[in-house]
Order: C-alpha cells, then sequence, then structure tokens
C-alpha cells in the first residue's frame, strides 16, 4: 500500500463534499427506488445518496454506452450532409462498486480495440469515476471474488473506503487530483487510517470466498469441455428468451444499428441500441437459417462470452459477480446454479474416464 | 447534452456513386460503384462492404470485382429485404454511402503458385467472382483453375455472358450444374457436389475457395475432403448478420471468431471443430 496516495474524508465532511462536487458538474450516485432497488442517479446532496446498496437495477455502462445513441447525423436531398457524431456530457459517478469496476473495464478494452470505438471513447473520457468499496457481500448472489473483482484493481479516479467515523480515499488519476484538490475537503491519511484499512481488508477477505466450489484458473477449460453440457438443455426448458439478463449485465455490449427518418424525411440519424443474444433474430441471417435457433445455444452463448471466449480475447472474464442477470431473471436461471451444475457435470466426466 | 462531431468514427461513410446497374435475374441486380473524390476501395478478393442507404440502412455485401479493376467497383445484390430491395430501385446516377472494404478475404499470396478449384452456390458467385477475375488478370501467377458452379433453375443462373467466357477460354476448367433443368437446357442436371468427383486436380497442391448457402457447405467438403484436398486448404465464406462490421455489435459471432473481422473467409481446419459455424 502506497502510503502516499490516501486521504481521509470525515463522515461529517461528507456533505459538502458532494455539495462541492456537484455543484461544478453533474453527480450521480446510486439511489434507493424502493423494494431494496437502487439506480444511478443525478444527486445535489448526500442525502439522497444510499452508502450500502445492493447492485443497482442498471449498471454504469448506461452512462458510457446510452441504451439508445447517435452515430451519424444527416440530411437527404442533393445538397444531403452526413455527420458522425457523440452526444456526451461531463459526469461524476460516486459510489461504484468493485464489480462495476471491473465492468467498465472490460468495456474499455472491447471499444478500445482496433477500430476505436470513438462514441464511447469520447464520452469516457469526460466521465469521472469514484468508487465506493463494499465491506461485505451485497446479497446471496454476488460472485465477484470467483471473477477477481472483489477489492479495488484499478479503473477508478478517486476510491472511497468506508472505515466507520471516515472514509479512506485512494486518488489515482489527475482527474481525481483536480476533484479532490476542488473540494478541499480531504485530509491527509497518517498510518493509524491505513492500517484501519488494513484492518478491514484482512477482515474482508475472510468473507470473501470463492462462491461456487472450483479454482477459477480451471474455469476456462472448465468450459471447454462443456459445450454439450445437460445444464445447457435444462436451461433452453426455463429460459423466457426476454433478454433481461444481458440488458442488465455490465460487460454485454451487442447492439443493433438502425436509421429514422424525421417526418419532413429531410432529416435522420443512424442509432444504436442495446441488443441481445437471447431474442431469437439476433443469429438469424437473410435467408431465413438461424444459427442459434434453440434457446439453449442462446443461453450457452451467454455463458461462452462471460467466461470462456474473453479469457482468449482479453485475458479476463467477461462476468463482475454482480448478481444482476440472477436477481433479475423472471424464470430464476442462477449464474452460480449453472457454474455448479457444469462443475457437476465436469467432474463426472472426470469420474467416468478413471471407472 | 453536448454534441460533439467525431472525424475518425468507424460509422463514418464514404460517399459513393452507382455509375451503372443491370438486372441479372428477377432477384438480383448487378451495380457498379465508385467512390465519391476518385478514391481506390482498395480491396482484396473475398472482403466485404458495408452498404447505406441513409434513413433506410445498412447492409453488408461482398465486392465482386477484382482488385485488378481500380476506378470502380462491382456489387451484385439480392433483394430479400427492406435495403436490398431500396437498393434494387436506385438507377446509375443515384448516391449512397460506403464502409470498408472489411474482413480478411481469400489469401492470395498463399493462393499464388498454386491450383484453384473454385465451388460456387446460387450468389455464392458474388464474392468468388472477385476471385475468379483476379486469377485471370494474373493468370500466369496461378496454376490449373477449376470452376464450378451450381444453381436451383437455369433462370438463376448470375453473370451468364462471362459464364460463356469462362468456359471458352481454354485455361480454365468450368462446369456449371442446376438441380432442375428447364426444356432449354442442355448442360449437367444435379447438385453442385456430382460435379466435384469428375474434376482432375492434384489435391496437395490444390486450394479449393467455396461460398454458397449454408446448406452447401457440409456436403460439398465431404466431397472435398474425399479428393484428398488437405483440411487447410480449403476456404469457405460464411454468411452472418451484420451490423457493425468491426467487432463490436456481436451479430457474426460463431463461438469465439467474428466473421466481420476473422472472416468471412476462413479455413476449414481452423472452423471445423466448431459447432456454430455450420
Ligand atoms: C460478408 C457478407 C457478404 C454478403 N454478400 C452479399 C452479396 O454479395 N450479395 C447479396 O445480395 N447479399 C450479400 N450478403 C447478404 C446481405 O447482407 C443480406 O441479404 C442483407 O443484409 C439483407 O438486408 P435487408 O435489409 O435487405 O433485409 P432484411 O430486411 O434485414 O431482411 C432479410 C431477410 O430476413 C428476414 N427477416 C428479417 N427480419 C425478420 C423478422 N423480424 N422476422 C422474420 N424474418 C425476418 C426476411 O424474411 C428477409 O428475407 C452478404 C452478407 C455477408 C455477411
Ligand atoms: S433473464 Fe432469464 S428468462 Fe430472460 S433471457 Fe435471461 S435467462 Fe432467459
Ligand atoms: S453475467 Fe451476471 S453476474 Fe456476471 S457480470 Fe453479467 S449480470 Fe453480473
Ligand atoms: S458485424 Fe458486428 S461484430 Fe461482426
Amino acid at each position: 500500500m502506497e502510503d502516499l496516495h490516501y486521504l481521509i474524508l470525515k463522515k461529517e465532511r461528507f456533505h459538502d463534499f458532494v455539495r462541492s462536487v456537484s455543484e461544478v458538474g453533474k453527480l450521480v450516485a446510486p439511489v434507493p427506488k424502493g423494494f431494496n432497488n437502487f439506480a444511478f442517479e443525478a444527486v445535489t446532496s448526500a442525502g439522497e445518496i444510499a452508502l450500502r446498496y445492493i447492485p443497482t437495477i442498471l449498471p454504469l455502462k448506461k452512462f458510457f454506452m446510452p441504451q439508445r445513441e447517435t452515430l451519424l447525423e444527416f440530411s437527404t436531398g442533393r445538397k444531403g450532409v452526413v455527420n458522425a457524431v457523440v452526444e456526451c456530457e461531463p459526469v461524476t459517478i460516486f459510489g461504484a462498486h468493485t464489480c462495476d469496476l471491473a465492468g467498465i473495464q472490460c468495456l474499455n478494452m472491447v471499444f478500445s480495440e482496433r477500430p476505436r470505438d470513438q462514441n464511447y471513447l469520447t464520452r469516457k473520457n469526460q466521465i469521472a469515476l469514484i468508487g465506493l468499496e463494499c465491506n461485505e457481500y451485497c446479497d446471496q448472489y454476488a460472485n465477484c471474488h470467483l471473477v477477481n473483482a472483489s477489492f479495488p484493481g484499478g479503473g477508478y479516479d478517486i476510491f472511497f473506503t468506508d472505515l466507520g467515523e471516515f472514509f479512506i480515499v485512494h486518488v489515482k488519476t489527475q482527474a481525481g487530483d483536480m476533484i479532490v484538490g476542488a473540494a478541499g475537503t480531504f485530509e491527509k491519511a497518517d498510518s493509524s487510517h491505513i492500517n484501519e484499512l488494513k484492518k478491514m481488508r484482512t477482515q474482508k477477505r475472510k468473507i470473501f470466498n470463492n462462491e461456487v466450489p472450483v479454482d477459477s484458473r480451471q474455469i476456462p477449460e472448465m468450459f471447454d469441455r462443456s459445450f454439450r453440457a445437460r445444464v445447457w438443455k435444462e436451461l433452453d426448458e426455463r429460459c423466457l428468451a426476454c433478454g433481461n439478463c444481458t440488458n442488465v449485465c455490465p460487460t454485454c455490449y451487442c447492439f443493433d444499428i438502425r436509421d429514422e427518418l424525421d417526418l419532413s424525411l429531410k432529416h435522420g440519424i443512424r442509432y444504436r441500441v442495446w441488443d441481445s443474444c437471447q431474442l431469437e433474430p439476433f443469429a438469424r441471417v437473410a435467408g431465413g437459417m438461424n444459427f442459434r435457433k434453440e434457446r439453449a445455444a442462446r443461453q450457452r452463448h451467454r455463458y461462452y462470452r462471460k467466461f470462456r471466449y474473453p479469457v482468449d480475447r482479453f485475458a479476463r472474464f467477461f462476468c463482475t459477480g454482480c448478481g444482476r442477470c440472477t436477481r433479475t431473471c423472471m424464470a430464476d436461471i442462477s449464474l452460480k446454479e449453472t457454474l455448479n451444475e457444469l462443475i457437476k457435470e465436469s467432474e463426472d466426466r472426470v469420474w467416468k474416464k478413471w471407472l | 447534452m453536448e454534441k460533439v462531431v467525431i472525424k475518425d468514427s468507424a460509422y463514418r461513410l464514404r460517399k459513393a456513386k452507382i455509375l451503372h446497374t443491370k438486372k441479372l435475374t428477377a432477384n438480383e441486380k448487378f451495380f457498379e460503384i465508385a467512390l465519391a473524390d476518385g478514391e481506390l476501395l482498395d480491396h482484396e478478393p473475398g472482403q466485404f462492404v458495408m452498404i447505406s442507404l441513409l434513413g433506410i440502412g445498412e447492409v453488408p455485401i461482398s465486392v465482386s470485382s477484382s482488385p485488378t479493376k481500380r476506378e470502380s467497383f462491382d456489387i451484385c445484390v439480392r433483394a430479400v429485404g427492406k435495403v436490398t430491395r431500396s437498393l434494387h430501385k436506385l438507377k446509375a446516377g443515384s448516391e449512397i454511402g460506403i464502409r470498408g472494404p472489411y474482413g480478411q478475404g481469400f489469401p492470395i499470396q498463399i493462393l499464388e503458385g498454386n491450383d484453384l478449384l473454385i465451388v460456387a452456390g446460387g450468389l455464392g458467385i458474388a464474392p468468388l467472382r472477385s476471385l475468379i477475375k483476379y486469377v485471370i488478370d494474373n493468370r500466369r501467377d496461378f496454376g490449373k483453375i477449376h470452376i464450378l458452379l451450381g444453381c436451383k433453375e437455369p433462370k438463376e443462373l448470375l453473370f451468364s455472358d462471362e459464364l460463356d467466357e469462362w468456359n471458352s477460354r481454354a485455361d480454365l476448367y468450368y462446369a456449371c450444374t442446376v438441380d432442375r433443368a428447364d426444356p432449354d437446357w442442355a448442360g449437367n442436371v444435379g447438385l453442385i457436389t456430382t460435379l466435384i468427383p469428375g474434376v482432375d486436380l492434384d489435391p496437395q497442391r490444390t486450394f479449393a475457395a467455396v461460398v454458397g448457402p449454408p446448406v452447401m457447405y457440409n456436403f460439398v467438403i465431404k466431397e472435398l475432403l474425399a479428393k484428398g484436398i488437405p483440411e487447410r486448404q480449403i476456404l469457405l465464406s460464411f454468411e452472418r448478420n451484420m451490423k457493425c462490421g468491426n467487432g463490436k455489435c456481436g451479430r457474426c459471432q460463431i463461438q469465439n471468431l467474428y466473421v466481420c473481422q476473422n472472416g468471412p473467409v476462413f479455413n476449414y481446419e481452423r472452423i471445423k471443430n466448431l459447432s456454430e459455424a455450420f
């Protein structure tokens, strides 16, 4: 732990901090929406913010890659012009849990790959991220430890850890420095503060344990053996193909591109909207053939896009363990249960080899 | 919310003009297209472009001409839906938008010096025409060339005038078949697979380039393997739904591969174990 970069914010000054940040620009933070639901929304005072919250209904991707965003603006006719555009505004996001920071790291990798996606990257440059540590599990659906997202692993400008009387604050970037400097509510951390943080992390390591009985390094290999697993067939019968699990996932980024003309038929836009591999037409081609006709194949594709394919392409899982897919599924399909099934089936197969 | 114009967006369009159109069959139309400002498309045989009609949409279409034809390029489009039907209504002089070329085409550098067996089913001739024309224009760089063509009925044959030329060349082996003949048809009748056993080829130095409807692949591959052509030397081009053309939207994925970036041309060895490929 590099002591130099740690500050503290006393709890009684948190209000001042929130006010000062929100006065400079748009500040977004988790707010309670009733029935134990939370959402990232614009706030202006500390009272609106939920410091303890389970993952929000929609993840942070909605700020980086809005549900619907314009890519081109055009006018038709003789003097027609086409412009590639991006709609963006500076935003500071407070309270991102480590799983959601990991989700943004995944998207960063995807959209930085060539050809770079300037819509995403332009917007990203205008967003400051302030993380907030989970000292305990949010609920039983999370599997953040399994995918290495339960402790801070970068992806933030500033990171807050709640230690009761005060937050200990890690400043990582220049953007972070500017926010901290402008707020003027922070003090230097001393060794006693750092020790408290270390104590909390030690305690946390006892609470956060692999949520499914497998060494995460074995997961890619397990998926290599599981393409024809029984569990996909079971999901086929249960899944309603609603696409909720992909909409709420912080690392799902598939999209459709569509055109729209205004009423004059002279101006229009080309925009992209979130799409889902769980919907039937997703993999259908013009000839009418569908390469993932069965729900089993589509569910399998979702899991392979979380636990197998990105391991080769980006050297990480594209699951952050946030648990949103499980929490939202109308058919009670649970990510942890599916992984457990795969582990069981995989072990069965290994056993059979020896018998 | 601020709106910023971005210069280097991957979705930016290149302006292009339709120079010439020609109806090929009831459903397919040929277009010759030039980029505005005389820019070169600079594609490789087997690559595709995204064709944009503003306000209607954007679709991936193979380039049908050889890169040796420089000032303009060709496409051949089957009218199946919104964008392709609207495209069919356009006449010479109309403006369209182009993105690309995209994807991995046929590996020309590897093919040079070898024999080629080209197998085209139906609209599969559209991308293969770019390869055939390239090979004809650089004929001495290649060994023996066999072209096999198949479609459902004689009236669906594409580029029929060019087919006669290929047929009459002494430096090409050419055969054509239809599933169902009509009274005027004097040629072969039967599936395209029936043409393969009769081709006199040296399998070790032959590369097969196969493009056609999804159902064709399994049967054709079986015949090619029976001929003794190594798996690595069988090249297939796949069609998938595509929206971005640059490896992001997820539409074109075959397991861990993206057809728009890793393909559309793949060698059989690389994809033979991917069950989502066939
Ligand atoms: C690499 C590549 C190269 C290609 N090259 C060529 C080429 O050279 N020439 C060519 O003609 N084509 C080519 N294609 C295919 C071409 O891209 C498609 O035919 C085209 O995208 C169809 O677009 P559309 O808007 O006209 O049709 P769409 O409106 O998208 O409809 C296409 C078909 O899908 C069906 N469909 C669409 N939506 C639905 C729905 N909701 N329910 C039921 N059915 C539906 C329709 O029946 C229709 O027949 C290529 C494709 C790829 C990927
Ligand atoms: S949320 Fe559940 S029911 Fe809906 S598509 Fe996902 S797995 Fe299927
Ligand atoms: S797969 Fe489920 S648990 Fe994993 S990141 Fe997506 S929504 Fe969260
Ligand atoms: S077309 Fe979008 S990923 Fe291939």
